[in-house]
């Protein structure tokens, strides 16, 4: 195999000589013959996550600790590593190269949208421009950020978009420059976050090295009670293993709790597997996923299932009847409190958004509980849709149980901020003028993912992480509030 | 000793004289031993990726040579003033004083963003020594070359004290604190090292024959 990379000679002009190159392939380093056990003479038990990558790569099985070379079968980005991810691609692989498949990249600019930041504006300029180089059949594009409706093709953050659209699928490999893309495993498939780097090269060739993770099991059984929602669920378990818990390893969740849950609930769980410090987070898929994603793609696909000897290297079950509405106080996802505990906390302001407590149900949720209270919120309250969808929804879809009302018309009733744009506006702060950036050190408790020191914005912002019952809830309070008072 | 490696970008603009832009990737020769020296700047516990570079500054594109070496300038800039009293980057400067890092538990959680490793690397971070690390940020070291993730099982993070001057020797898997003289056992760096030595996985890639190119 010949080598020829790209020299830099530099001389004693300090000019530095560029020979071009362009990539011709990729070839992964030789598999040594296969023994009687690896080609599926013998099988061993098996995880979901093991046998999704398994499913992938060259071998029939696939145990914990293996580094393999897995296919993908989708890879997202957005606008904060689009451009550094095409950047890092172009350099490597050449000018005139072409993706590995430009209808398994799909480009969702989604982070700093609505904003006057001339970079952030340049960011999603460059995701056009590679979109169209490449010819990328999936980028959610916006051109007029005065008014969001007036971009057709623009869905809004990226987890919720990719979910909406059909892009995620049972028994598949989904990378995404963003942490959060374990979101995706509540359809029972692989997903996880990586680094531009690390997306450039699947951009070049369609698969990336990984290690197989050992698997982490988290039964939720029982009936959910009224006033608990998934959000509680995780941060019980966050709180159970701590940020570091379940690092390298895949979290599985299972139980009467989780097969009882809508898709936006199941992706709340899955979405914070990274606060944990999870690789991935899956669920068994079922006929609520298959419903869910037969209704947005007519894409085969072939659902993985663990199976019953399958070995798992920690196993915690929970009666969720028995569980209380939770919160993750400053600043930590894993320092964990009741909701019950915090009354006496006084908050400046509540955020109801992101793809972890910004979906559909999350609004449906908050405003069925504005509903009974039939009150005003005593702090500023912010809400921003995930997606156009998510927006759409907020104002047509009557609340269940709340007298044919929609969201936005409680919402509204109970004196919250007008819905903003979809995107991910203020949960990770952003450029200055983000809608509902922290910029003064105040007391807020949102439906987000993250509350270490400065997340939301200022630095010595205390962010309470909640459910969007404890958070609407907080709102009538004024204080970190339980939702049993208002239930 | 490994000295200040830079790996030159060429940048080329039309009718312009050409300029090298320096960018900070570890890249060490061959035959060099894998060793670092310099003053040390010591972190705690879940050091997490906005503290490492507030989500404000995300807007810099890493592969655009400019804006790396301003990511480098705002690096570790989110640590609480209360707490870390010296900056990593002193006000108004572009790199660090400190090349070694030292941290506690779970190093660069949080976030996936690669801008993470890249704005340590850009100010003039070439190791950083800790108790663990978070799996996103460890490969993204290792893939960008940015950073070598040395680990081990002590807490040096209540050992050191920060603008102490030591000596990090990644091949006898030893920390030398010079102001004591007291030695640190440092866990293997295993395969990651010859990826970071060479700049990072796609320059380790080309030299191992893995991406074949005409």
């Amino acid at each position: 195999m010949s080598l020829q990379a790209t020299m830099n000679a530099p001389c004693a002009t300090g000019r530095v000589a560029r020979r071009s190159v362009k990539v011709s392939a990729i070839s992964a380093p030789p598999t040594p013959a296969r023994s009687p056990a690896a080609t599926g003479s013998v099988k061993r038990a098996m995880t979901m996550t093991e046998k999704i990558l398994a499913n992938h790569s060259d071998n029939s099985s696939v145990k914990p600790g293996d580094n393999i070379w897995t296919r993908v079968d989708k890879l997202m980005t957005h606008d904060v590593c689009g451009p550094g991810t095409f950047g890092i691609f172009q350099k490597e692989f050449g000018p005139n190269a072409q993706v590995w498949d430009n209808e398994r990249v799909v480009i969702i600019p989604d982070h700093y949208i609505f904003t006057s930041d001339a970079r952030a504006n340049r960011n999603v300029d460059i995701l056009r421009d590679v979109a169209s180089k490449y010819n990328i059949k999936y980028f959610y594009d916006i051109t007029d950020r005065s008014n969001f409706k007036a971009n057709p093709d623009y869905k809004g953050v990226c987890h919720v978009a990719l979910a909406q659209e059909g892009h995620c699928k049972p028994g598949e490999v989904l990378f995404g420059t963003d942490s959060h893309t374990c979101n995706a495993g509540a359809f029972g498939q692989f997903a996880t976050g990586v680094g531009n780097t690390d997306a450039g090269f699947i951009l070049g060739t369609g698969k990336l090295l990984i290690k197989a993770p050992p698997t982490m099991r988290f039964i939720m059984d029982g009936e959910m009670p009224e006033y608990l929602l998934a959000k509680d669920l995780i941060l019980q378990i966050i709180g159970e293993i701590s940020v570091a818990g379940a690092t390298y390893k895949a979290m599985e969740f299972a139980g009467s709790a989780i097969e009882g849950m809508n898709m936006d609930e199941r992706m709340t769980i899955c979405n914070m597997v990274v606060e944990a410090g999870g690789k991935n987070g899956v669920i068994a898929p079922d006929k609520t996923t298959f419903d869910y994603v037969k209704a947005r793609t007519q894409e085969a696909f072939e659902p993985v299932y663990s199976d019953g000897a399958a070995s798992y290297i920690a196993d915690y079950k929970w009666d969720v009847s028995k569980l209380e509405p939770l919160v993750a106080a400053p600043h930590s996802p894993d320092n964990r409190k009741t909701a019950r505990e915090c009354s006496d906390v006084k908050i400046d302001r509540v955020y109801i958004g992101s793809c972890t407590g910004g979906k559909t149900e999350d609004f449906l949720s908050a405003a069925k509980l504005f509903y009974r209270a039939k009150r005003q919120v005593k702090v500023p309250t912010y809400l921003v849709p995930a997606t156009q969808k998510v927006w759409a929804d907020v104002y047509t879809m009557p609340v269940p149980g709340c007298d044919g009302k929609t969201a936005a018309e409680i919402f509204e009733d109970a004196g919250c901020i007008t819905p903003a744009a979809p995107s991910c506006a203020a949960c990770l702060g952003g450029p200055r003028d983000t809608f509902a950036r922290m910029n003064e050190p105040e007391v807020c408790v949102s439906t987000t993912n993250r509350n270490f020191p400065g997340r939301m914005g200022h630095k010595e912002g205390q962010i309470y992480l909640a459910s969007p019952f404890t958070a609407a809830a907080s709102a009538l309070k004024g204080y970190v509030c339980d939702p049993r008072e208002y239930m | 000793m490994l000295a200040a490696q830079k790996r030159a970008l060429f940048v080329q603009r039309p009718g312009r004289q050409t300029c090298v832009r320096v960018c900070a990737k570890v890249s060490k020769k061959d035959d060099e031993p894998r060793i670092v020296r310099g003053k040390c700047f010591v972190t705690k516990d879940n050091i997490d990726t906005d503290q490492i570079i507030p989500a404000e500054y995300l807007t810099l594109v890493p592969s655009k040579p400019d804006e790396y070496e301003k990511l480098g300038s705002y690096a570790l800039i989110g640590l609480p003033d209360d707490q870390y009293t010296t900056r990593y980057v002193k006000d108004g400067q572009m790199k660090t004083e400190y090349p070694i890092i030292i941290g506690g538990q779970n190093f660069g959680c949080g976030s996936s963003r690669e801008h993470a490793p890249v704005a340590l690397g850009a100010a003039g971070a070439k190791v950083c020594v800790a108790e663990s690390y978070a799996r996103i940020f460890f490969r993204n070291c290792i893939a960008t070359g940015e950073l070598y993730p040395c680990e081990t099982t002590i807490r040096l993070c209540d050992e050191l004290q920060t603008g102490s001057e030591v000596t990090v020797d990644m091949d006898k898997n030893v920390l030398t604190d010079h102001s004591t003289g007291k030695t640190y056992q440092l866990q293997e760096i295993g395969e990651a090292g010859p990826v970071i030595d060479a700049g990072g996985i796609f320059e380790y890639a080309r030299r191992q024959g893995m991406i074949k190119t005409v």
